[in-house]
């Protein structure tokens, strides 16, 4: 927070500043980094829900997007890495009326936690789970993720990388989430409508959101901040419902952004109410 | 008898005797994977849990076993899991941070031989070190090694209680042996259990530190949902719980988590004597090789040894004190245990030059007859 002083000078409040921890602020996200924004959004989500904010949870694993739960001024869980969605799904199985949000990484949801990621999807746990994809390990110096592009480089892949990326969302759809889309962190308003609805979706809810890392992925790709900025707003289109076997990211066509899946159905504490606790007949 | 406590005499396993145990406790979540021999723990808790309001769910792998019980417990609720050797590996780091965090839970170990897969259907007593220090980083932890049926059913409420008082995660060493084996187990009337729950926070919400020690070295708990805004981290953290990456806030952390251990083990250390008085020799043992160690005793004594044991029901924190005490009494120690001395180990630091310390140990498989425990004696002392 910047401290202003002076006799005619005014308080400088944030809008958001109800749901940040001020005492913790300056965080620890670089210039330019998008985590910020995603954050910003989700808060702006949280507050526009209108729900009880004592219910709500963020539980976040390692790395940059993880040092999200430290900001919140919510319940608030930083966990270990990898491991935020089987600790929320503990929170929430044992108090069904809290609001679980998860805001982690690429690296920490989807490398070292994607087996989590893919049981939740299917147990179709009440959860929304939103993933900042910056491509790359960024807390740790800019490492090959499981989202990085092929032939990208990285630390660890100096001559680019030999790997494919996966597909979020059609892990996503193929694991049984409920709720499925993606943006950059340029489409604020759209982002920002999309958590809300997610947050008042029952069942797994899942958005992957696009985010620049200029320090450590866009320095050793050619691709400065305004650059990233021109691709999220050049080289993507919108289409709702797309097939998901269509979502690859690959800036040099054009990447699909949009709500992608929308369905009911029951969630895992519903079916187990109704299987282990039926009501008398 | 309630939903949760079947009063009246059964005949029934110790793993089947443990889920009864937590759920006398008030065990109202359990994350579960299955691994032989701790299975019908979860199988069992999966049939009977719904009846007191609760939660199983079968996890993908231990990993997140573990860190569902950790998020359940900072729910609100009484929460567990169990497993064994290779599930008891994976769930390390995430044991790190409920120590971490101050998080109560309770963690079952049915011990079979190691390492890697080693035996799963035949015991040991090979994770002792493992539940001292498996998980990376100084620590103190509590563990508890039942020997029979019965014993399980009430050490699993004492391992709910502590972990509810002291803010640690309890875990339960137990074996192959112990687990599979049926034996006659009295639940007692629901009036007659004692259940203990974390202490909850008053005050006002907005000043509210997490992690700042009541009297006995503990800080009350609230729960997710209550309005306190709590930050848990693994991250070295102040009293709030905000993260300090500074040499002070580590020292500080370290103090509070150790000395809350460090400074009850009147309150923590359970240990049974048996013929120990005149003993010139003291066999130190727990667990099913406590049994075994039982009738060694007795038999040595028809034999003229005067030999005793002390049977060692908290494994960690170590009863450093009862032993140095008792090194100045007796001539030497044998250690019995399924493995090839770990807690002997422990036994020989505690001895010093005061007595001398023998093992008898083997690898795992089985128990340990009586007859090696007389050899060792009449060949050492």
């Amino acid at each position: 927070m910047a401290s202003v002083s002076g006799k005619n000078s005014q308080k400088l409040d944030h809008p958001l500043d109800d749901l940040i921890r001020t005492d913790r602020i300056p965080h620890i996200w670089c210039s330019a980094c998008g985590i910020g924004t995603v954050f910003a959004s989700c808060l702006t989500a949280i507050k526009g829900s209108e729900l009880d904010l004592n219910n709500f949870v963020m539980v976040s694993g390692i790395g940059c997007s993880g040092r999200a739960a430290g900001y919140v001024k919510l319940d608030s869980f930083h966990t270990t890495h990898g491991r935020a969605i089987p600790y929320a799904t503990g929170i929430k199985l044992a108090n069904k009326d809290l609001n679980v949000i998860v805001f982690s990484g690429d690296g920490d949801l989807f490398a070292i936690g994607g087996n989590h990621f893919i049981h939740a999807a299917r147990r179709n746990i009440d959860m929304t789970v939103i993933c900042v994809n910056n491509l790359n390990y960024g807390m740790t110096g800019g490492q090959v993720a499981a989202t990085t592009p092929y032939m990208a480089k990285s630390t660890t892949t100096p001559s680019g990388n030999p790997e494919d990326p996966f597909n979020l969302p059609l892990m996503a759809y193929a694991s049984g989430a409920s709720y499925i889309a993606r943006w950059t962190m340029l489409h604020t308003r759209e982002l920002t409508e999309t958590i809300l609805e997610a947050l008042l979706k029952k069942g797994f809810s899942f958005i992957e959101v696009l985010s620049p890392c200029p320090v450590n992925y866009g320095r050793r790709n050619k691709e400065k901040s305004f650059d990233t900025m021109k691709l999220y707003q050049e080289n993507t289109i919108i289409k709702n419902n797309a097939d998901p076997s269509e979502l690859d990211i690959d800036f040099s066509r054009k990447v699909i952004l949009g709500k992608f899946l929308d369905v009911d159905k029951p969630t895992f504490s519903e079916r187990y109410e109704q299987i282990y606790r039926p009501e008398p007949q | 008898m309630t939903a949760a406590i079947r009063t009246g005499e059964y005949f029934i396993t110790g793993d089947v005797a443990c889920a009864e145990g937590a759920l006398a406790a008030g065990c109202q979540f359990f994350g579960g994977y299955p691994i032989t021999p701790a299975t019908e723990i979860a199988e069992h808790i999966a049939e009977r849990i719904p009846d007191v309001g609760g939660t199983y769910i079968q996890m993908e792998d231990e990993i997140a076993a573990i860190a569902s019980v950790l998020g359940a417990s900072w729910a609100g609720v009484k929460s567990m899991t169990a497993t064994s050797g290779p599930g008891f590996s994976l769930m390390m780091e995430n044991i790190g941070l409920g120590i971490c965090t101050e998080t109560p839970c309770v963690i079952v170990n049915v011990q079979r031989g190691g390492p890697s897969t080693g035996l799963p259907t035949q015991g040991a007593q090979s994770d002792m070190m493992q539940a001292r220090w498996g998980s990376h980083g100084d620590y103190e932890i509590i563990v508890l090694a039942p020997s029979s049926p019965q014993e399980i059913f009430y050490q699993t409420i004492t391992a709910f209680n502590m972990s509810e008082k002291y803010r640690v995660p309890v875990i339960i060493m137990t074996d192959e042996i112990v687990g599979h084996m049926s034996e006659k187990v009295i639940i007692p009337e629901a009036k007659k259990i004692k259940t203990v729950s974390r202490v909850i926070p008053k005050g006002r919400k907005d000043h509210f530190k997490l992690f700042k020690p009541g009297p006995n070295g503990v800080a009350p708990m609230p729960a997710a949902g209550q309005g306190y805004n709590v930050h848990v981290t693994g991250l070295t953290h102040d009293e709030k719980g905000y993260p300090v990456m500074s040499v002070e806030a580590q020292a500080e952390m370290m103090t509070r988590l150790t000395g809350k251990i460090k400074k009850n083990l009147d309150d923590i250390i359970i240990t049974e004597s048996y013929r120990l008085d005149d003993a010139d020799i003291a066999l130190i043992s727990y667990g099913v090789s406590s049994r075994t160690s039982m009738t060694a005793v007795d038999e040595a004594r028809r034999m003229g040894i005067k030999a005793g044991l002390l049977r060692l029901i908290t494994i960690w924190p170590f009863p450093d004190d009862i032993i140095r005490k008792l090194a100045k009494k007796v001539k030497g120690f044998v250690t019995v245990e399924i493995n090839l001395g770990q807690i002997h180990r422990e036994v020989e630091r505690c001895a010093g030059d005061k007595a001398r310390a023998v093992l008898v140990g083997h690898p795992g498989g089985t128990i340990i007859p009586p007859d090696s425990v007389i050899e060792k004696l009449k060949e050492a002392f």
